[in-house]
């Protein structure tokens, strides 16, 4: 005891001589010059609302806000109104999801608790390559199987659903329906294989704590699983309306190209992506330009927002849970 | 990871080097009407045949694209069957020129089973396209067509979903026939259709009335044709029907060539003369007068080809060849291509 | 017992309509490489490949000028998308997993990984083709190599942060500096998931069409350079599939089929190389 008291009053006390707690300068200009590369996606996202503001402006100080809600685009008057494509983005996505949530969901519940491993992860796989498909193959596929489908679907749809104002008009074949129907095809994948995630992340414990309770396997689903679940399917739910937003040359190759707001899903219709697609390249006038990259910036604010809202909820299940954003 | 790298780039480059070295020296690129666009695409394949170190390129977009794009000068030349405004001239950095290239109809096709002639007339016409009109039996359709059983549906109409000088010369035409129509939409490149679907081109247009039952809409002549759609014939301001061909084509633009104006921008819709064919225009090139580098040498040189051997090709499409005066005088613009 | 029977059929009944869901979404998969595997085959052919566009509405004329001119514009946006992503990918993961920077940095990644592509052309077109006054190859492979950045980068990020850190502490405890111990030792160990992220991105941007419309334009000859209007095989499908000409009409099938070959190859080999190096994940 008074041997180290000694040494304690003898030896002054020091600082442990760490080796250099200090950043190298090397080390300090790599991570230099890695943060200037990742600090491009900030640059690159930043540059993108500006220029999209900037070269929008004639419109905004046109017509300010009521461009939202005009449904009037007449180019030969100058005379532009948003309302027809948010509508026709709006209700196409819709559409796609009231298609792709029981089956995307479905798929799920069923690959991650019915299906063995090894199927469960090769269907998992065959479905995922959908959303690999590129959009204008997609779009192929619609114009010489879909359309002429949908021409022979909708006189029965008229005949029989006609007393409903959704279902009313011609069966031209091209429309806002089949516009969803496509959609439908493109999101189903990332609902599919995020909710799979998902439910298979569901901990084993609680699952069989209600197996021996005596549930039946769907009760334990419905009562256990989907709960659980239910914050990062909502995710998924929420990317693959951010996908349905964005959506192009599918959309366009067979909504029919017209800015109408009609009630009737058989009537022909048109979205913001498709109007940029169809007339950006021709718009004559300054205000034209203007007016469509003014949707461009719609567009731009409304998949921001999805997106994050998509990403906080599956954030909540746990941070692994996020896919790649190659998905 | 370093060696299947380089193998990559080994690989790449073998690619590369099995591409044919067929390049042009010199490529132009122009963009605009949809309407012209057999005919020009066979000119500059035939141009570049003669002269392989020129490229051509042309992209058809629709009138409106021809006219912005060429005015923003991210073409070297553009092409609209719609002339340009003086308003839009007075947006243009320099001196355009309308060097106009050949004739051609816009006729009215339509897809209706069993019904294998069809004649409309002016007002008719613009009832279609109004919706007015909205059944194929419909009176005013059937007094025109006695005897033809017409099918008790409904009219798809197909108009153009981009800026089209194929719409302005249809528009331009129904403003001429129809009041109605001239004071409710008027013409343009792009109007506010009040039905319809919209098509992408007068490829677009012709797409989708061959495959919709029912559909009626408007393209060039060349489209109908090559694609077998069947068109209508079109009573003209004689009160004749006509059926759209070179000759009636020509015909219509035999009064507008005695008294062309110096800028080549005129409408001959709805033209005086027993057998004009009343929806027919003239189809323009917008060059600029002067041009950066060798750019002018080649347009002017082109354009002197154009008219020399290009115009006897047009025929072969079913486009019409410009009359002999205006072809003298286009000699002459083109002299002035720098 | 009649209770049970109850359940147990409700049971019955839902997982067979789950599993009638799976397979709707398998079969549409399968329905459209079907149909395009049936009409591209027919009409893919050795001159189809190999020969310029005829005039229009003339039979014959290929899309070689397109094939080649989607691999240049895809690699111009690779060689810019790929560093970028790559090396932004690498400071997440080393230098930003905690700190506000790197948040910023993966939010805004995210954001523009669910930026519509079409938005993507339009900024390319406004910062490139006007001041430049023309088409270029360049605008459309700036558009897409945005497009790869990010999900190249977020990509990377997950599979460096899989490098376990003992082998990143072995080497700096054994003195070696930071910079060296990420390019030496963790980047050749995360390569692999890295090479998968880039597949990915390749294949995604090779299917894309909206951005090129206006910024690569498309070219019915061979084209002029990087600063000259560009074919591509998306494009071509999209003017060929919405025109009247049953030529083009085949030639679209071909093209979709060759364009849907790459993409699917490029796909189906990074989640091989992946499941190599996760072993069993589920």
């Amino acid at each position: 005891m008074s041997q180290t008291a000694t040494l304690t009053e003898a030896t002054p006390v020091r600082p442990l001589r760490i080796y250099s707690l200090k950043e190298r300068a090397g080390d300090r200009r790599f991570r230099w010059l890695l943060l200037g590369f990742g600090l491009t996606v900030i640059v690159l996202a930043i540059v993108m609302g500006v220029v999209l503001y900037l070269a929008s402006r004639k419109t905004w100080s046109q017509f300010g806000l009521s461009f939202l809600g005009s449904s009037v685009w007449n180019p030969v008057e100058d005379i532009y109104g948003a309302l027809p494509f948010i509508y026709g983005t709006l209700v196409s996505s819709a559409l796609a999801l009231l298609i792709a949530i029981p089956l995307g969901v479905g798929s799920a519940i069923f690959l991650a608790e019915m299906a063995p491993p090894a199927i469960s992860s090769s269907i998992a796989f065959l479905i995922e390559l959908l959303a690999a498909i590129p959009s204008v193959v997609i779009g192929l596929m619609g114009i010489f199987l879909l359309v002429p489908a949908m021409r022979a679907i909708e006189p029965f749809l008229i005949r029989y659903l006609g007393f409903l104002p959704f279902f009313r008009g011609q069966p031209y074949g091209v429309g806002m329906l089949t516009a969803g129907i496509i959609l439908s095809i493109m999101v189903l994948p990332y609902i599919t294989s995020v909710s799979r995630d998902v439910i298979l992340s569901v901990p084993k414990p609680l699952k069989e704590a209600a197996l021996g309770l005596g549930a039946t396997h769907w009760e334990m689903v419905r009562l256990v699983i989907l709960p659980y679940a239910r914050s990062g399917i909502a995710g998924s739910i929420f990317l693959a309306l951010g996908r349905a937003l964005g959506e192009t040359m599918a959309v366009t190759m067979v909504i029919g190209n017209t800015p109408k707001i009609a009630l009737s899903l058989l009537d022909p219709a048109y979205s913001m992506s498709a109007v940029i697609a169809n007339e950006f390249a021709e718009a004559t006038s300054d205000k034209y330009v203007s007016a469509l990259i003014a949707i461009g910036l719609v567009l731009f604010g409304i998949t921001i927002l999805v997106t994050a809202v998509a990403h906080g909820m599956i954030y909540r299940m746990g941070p692994k849970k996020v896919r790649r954003g190659s998905v | 990871m370093k060696r299947s790298l380089s193998t990559l780039a080994v690989a790449a480059a073998f690619v590369v080097s099995l591409i044919p070295a067929a390049k042009a020296d010199t490529t132009l690129n122009g963009a605009g009407a949809t309407f012209p666009y057999p005919i020009y695409s066979k000119w500059f394949d035939e141009y570049h045949k003669m002269h392989p170190n020129v490229a051509i390129n042309y992209q058809s977009i629709g009138s409106g694209g021809g006219i912005r794009q060429v005015t923003a000068k991210t073409v070297d030349f553009g092409a609209s069957d719609g002339p340009m405004s003086d308003e839009q001239l007075s947006k243009v950095d320099g001196k355009l020129l309308h060097i106009p290239t050949v004739l051609g109809a816009v006729v009215i096709i339509y897809n209706a089973p069993g019904v294998a002639e069809l004649k409309l007339d002016g007002p008719t016409i613009a009832g279609i396209f109004q919706g007015k009109i909205a059944k194929w039996n419909d009176p005013a359709i059937a007094a025109l067509n006695p005897g033809v059983a017409l099918p008790d549906s409904q009219i798809t109409v197909v108009h153009r979903a981009d800026g089209s000088g194929t719409s302005y010369c249809f528009t331009d035409y129904l403003t001429k026939v129809s009041e109605d129509w001239s004071k409710s939409i008027g013409k343009g490149t792009s109007v506010n259709w009040p039905v319809g679907l919209g098509g992408k081109g007068n490829e677009g247009v012709a797409s989708l009335v061959k495959q919709t039952p029912g559909s009626i809409g408007y393209t060039e002549l060349i489209y109908a044709l090559q694609n077998n759609i069947s068109f209508a014939s079109v009573k003209n301001a004689a009160g004749k029907l006509v059926t759209a061909s070179l000759d009636s084509v020509s015909a219509a633009a035999a009064a507008a060539a005695k008294n062309m104006p110096a800028d080549y921008r005129v409408s001959i819709t709805n033209a005086a003369g027993e057998n004009a064919y009343p929806i027919s225009t003239f189809t323009w090139l917008l060059v600029y007068q002067n041009n950066p580098g060798s750019n002018g040498k080649i347009l002017q040189d082109f354009l002197k080809w154009m008219v020399e051997k290009g115009e006897t090709m047009a025929p072969s499409l079913n486009y019409a060849p410009l009359p002999k005066n205006v072809q003298s005088m286009v000699r002459k613009t083109i002299q002035t291509i720098k | 017992m009649d209770q049970f029977k109850k359940r147990a059929c409700t049971n019955a009944l839902m997982f067979t309509l789950t599993g009638l869901s799976c397979l709707i979404s398998v079969a549409v998969l399968f329905l459209i490489l079907g149909y395009i595997g049936y009409h591209g085959l027919s009409s893919l052919s050795w001159s189809f490949l190999t020969h310029l566009p005829a005039p229009v509405g003339e039979t014959g004329g290929g899309i070689a000028n397109s094939i080649v001119g989607s691999i240049k514009i895809i690699g111009l946006a690779a060689v810019m998308g790929i560093p970028v992503g790559v090396l932004g990918g690498v400071y997440l993961s080393e230098f930003g997993r905690k700190s506000r920077l790197g948040f910023m940095i993966r939010y805004c990644a995210d954001v523009l990984n669910g930026v519509p592509s079409i938005v993507m052309g339009i900024v390319a077109y406004t910062l490139i083709v006007l001041p430049m006054k023309h088409f270029s190859a360049l605008a459309g492979s700036v558009a897409l190599a945005i497009i790869m950045i990010p999900m190249v980068l977020r990509n990377t990020e997950e599979f460096v942060r899989l490098v376990p850190s003992n082998i990143r502490e072995a080497a700096l405890g054994l003195g070696v500096p930071q910079w060296k111990v990420i390019i030496r030792i963790v980047l050749p160990t995360a390569s692999r998931g890295i090479i998968t992220g880039i597949i990915l991105g390749v294949s995604r941007i090779a299917g894309e069409t909206a951005p090129l419309i206006f910024t690569a334009f498309g070219n019915r000859f061979w084209d002029h350079g990087w600063m000259s209007p560009m074919s591509s095989l998306p494009l071509s499908i999209y003017n060929y599939a919405i025109s009247p000409y049953e030529d083009w009409h085949r030639q679209a099938w071909a093209a979709a089929l060759i364009l849907i070959a790459v993409v699917l190859a490029g796909n189906i080999t990074a989640r091989s190389l992946v499941k190599r190096h996760r072993g069993t994940t589920h």
